[in-house]
């Protein structure tokens, strides 16, 4: 997409689209006709289903009892938001979040500043530590609860038990670190490869001039390292939050939802699923969804940045 | 990509600290290189004792401290394959292969067209529709999840692998959208026009010219497509129950399973992974570059 661009008129510039006269309306919906499928299946899949999901929050709706439904107004989400239960779900779903995001993309960064350097095996290492990251999440929740964290046969009091330290009951001890560790151990990877992608990407040219000039290791990661690596951490922070927040597997998985570690996503599941309790539950969803909307207005910002230049090289 | 992150270098030469000599840094680079492997085993042994479990019988498994030693054996997998009686896993793989591949290849039908309409011919805004599509990835799965149960219910949809197939489809299709949108981006404009002067209808411009610089990308954002929907379990969990059930719904029943059975739940957790594993290992560059939505190249 570089100034090759200098056949005629009719070419469509890849950056701003050709003014068409208004007789050739025809010809406009022919370039937008390969678009409409997909939009309109995307609208009627997932718009459509968050509308319901909106209007039935309005109502005080218990599935067993459906002649009992009637309008309550934001009747829901007073309860929502006064329920203990419910508001701990919260905070919880923020603790998880945010744990997880920040420790994965600190051990992602130290990882990956590791790899960016020559040594003997570096590809056998680097698929190595993207394992974890392919493990079906269910699996790797099972791996955890049962085969690492069980206190009586679990691998981790089994190294513990060589070196005589205690047998700790991890699950019933720290259950949301329980679940927080796991997590790390999956995203880890993910962060490590994107920040990975940006080490590789940077200026060697100047690095080496810094290098001669006399910088230490540490000013040239301070002030070329880290600036540089800075809209990637972004968009591991993004992307990773997005998932993480909807953290369904591992919580349903390690803990089912006990021991004050059930997030929205699984209260969600749980009120609609198990307590019927469609107002409830979809008040409580609309609310993840205002949540989610704080991470995207932060997010899209950042993918817009990330966007406008790959426009501006287009 | 770093036109605006970037320090003049002159900030960094100010610095009093000299650079290491030469032998010092390729020795500390030794160093590191071992920290590495260290931490790649580390990150890697769950999976490997995982690997390990699942081939020993279930006494071996559920001893502490655990055996390194003990023989092998196949009973884990013998187990869960159904040889002990217990469900067989056939019907939820098979059902997990049809959901994954049949929504990547809904995906691919629908994504190929918008993103050829959103690069190659762009409509005008075509930012915008680009961002609608992004977005809707940014509404969680729960805020749906009520009235597609209710519609799966009234219309007889629950149990049937057909509803999956369409809410993975609707779950990839964004992805897959900006993915292939960042891949096409990539054919030259100028290379189309001069086959079309050439008097190359569009379907031969798509098959010679775009096709093969397009390729390694389609396959990329299909292998991902894929893996999600491989993966998925909540909407699984609670729209499928009997006949349509998929791998990790099947995984669920594990949960609570006891010490007993300690050997088959690595191998089921082992065997429904595989696909994802190879796969991902086949594709890593690629894997990475289709999760951050092709922001890194």
């Amino acid at each position: 997409m570089t100034a090759t661009t200098t056949a005629p008129s009719a070419a469509p510039d890849h950056t701003r689209p050709t003014v068409r006269p208004p007789s050739s309306r025809l010809k406009g919906w022919a370039t937008r006709a390969p678009l409409l499928p997909a939009l309109i299946f995307m609208i009627v899949v997932t718009q459509l289903p968050f509308v319901a999901t909106l209007v039935i929050s309005f109502f005080d709706w218990n599935a067993l009892y459906p002649d009992a439904r009637h309008f309550t107004g934001f009747g829901n989400y007073g309860d929502v938001l006064s329920d203990p239960a419910l508001r701990k779900s919260v905070w919880t779903t923020i603790l998880l979040t945010v744990g997880v995001v920040l420790a994965s993309l600190v051990l992602g960064l130290a990882l990956a500043l590791l790899l960016d350097r020559r040594f003997k095996g570096r590809g056998v290492v680097r698929t190595l530590l993207i394992a974890p990251f392919l493990v079906v999440p269910v699996a790797a929740a099972l791996l955890w609860k049962h085969v690492l964290y069980n206190p009586e046969y679990g691998l981790l009091n089994g190294l513990l038990h060589y070196v005589g330290g205690p047998q700790p009951d991890w699950i019933s001890n720290t259950p949301l670190l329980a679940v927080e560790a796991s997590l790390v151990w999956q995203w880890t990877p993910f962060m490590m490869l994107i920040l990975l992608a940006g080490l590789q990407s940077r200026d060697q040219q100047q690095i080496e001039a810094a290098r001669v000039d006399g910088a230490s290791d540490w000013q040239i990661f301070v002030h070329l390292t880290l600036p540089h690596l800075r809209r990637y951490l972004e968009l591991g922070a993004l992307l990773g939050s997005i998932y993480i927040v909807q953290n369904f597997d591992a919580v349903f998985t390690i803990t089912s939802g006990g021991l004050g570690t059930a997030n929205l996503p699984y209260t969600v599941y749980q009120s609609f699923y198990q307590a019927h309790e469609n107002g409830l539950a979809s008040a409580a969803g609309v609310l993840v969804v205002i949540g989610s909307i704080i991470i995207a207005t932060f997010a899209l910002r950042v993918v817009s940045s990330l966007f406008r230049e790959e426009v501006g090289r287009a | 990509m770093s036109a605006t992150a970037v320090r003049p270098a002159t900030t960094a030469t100010t610095g009093t600290t000299g650079a290491k000599p030469a032998r010092a840094r390729r020795k500390a680079g030794a160093g590191l290189g071992l920290v590495a492997w260290l931490a790649g085993i580390v990150f890697f042994l769950p999976i490997a004792w995982m690997a390990l479990t699942s081939f020993h019988s279930e006494e071996d498994a559920a001893t502490n401290p655990p055996s390194f030693a003990a023989s092998l054996t196949l009973d884990g997998y013998r187990e869960f394959f159904g040889a002990g009686g217990g469900a067989s896993p056939w019907p939820a793989l098979i059902n997990s292969a049809v959901a994954s591949i049949a929504s990547t290849l809904f995906v691919l039908v629908l994504a190929l067209p918008a993103a050829y309409a959103l690069s190659i011919r762009p409509v005008k805004k075509w930012t915008d529709v680009l961002f609608f599509f992004l977005s809707t990835k940014m509404l969680p799965v729960v805020a749906g999840l009520l009235p597609i149960y209710l519609f799966a219910k009234n219309t007889d949809m629950l149990d049937n692998i057909w509803l999956l197939v369409l809410l993975y489809t609707s779950m990839n299709l964004p992805i897959a959208v900006w993915m292939m949108q960042s891949f096409l981006a990539e054919v030259p404009v100028a290379i189309i026009e001069a086959a079309r002067v050439d008097g190359a209808r569009l379907p031969t411009i798509l098959a010679r010219v775009v096709a093969p610089i397009a390729l390694p990308g389609i396959a990329a954002t299909s292998l991902i497509c894929f893996i999600f929907s491989w993966n998925e379990l909540l909407f699984a969990r609670v729209l499928t129950g009997v006949v349509a059930e998929t791998a990790p719904v099947f995984l669920t029943g594990f949960i609570t399973s006891q010490g007993l059975f300690l050997a088959k739940v690595c191998a089921a957790s082992l065997v429904i992974s595989l696909p994802v594993l190879a796969a991902g290992f086949a594709a890593q560059d690629k894997l990475v570059q289709g999760l951050s939505l092709g922001a890194v190249k």
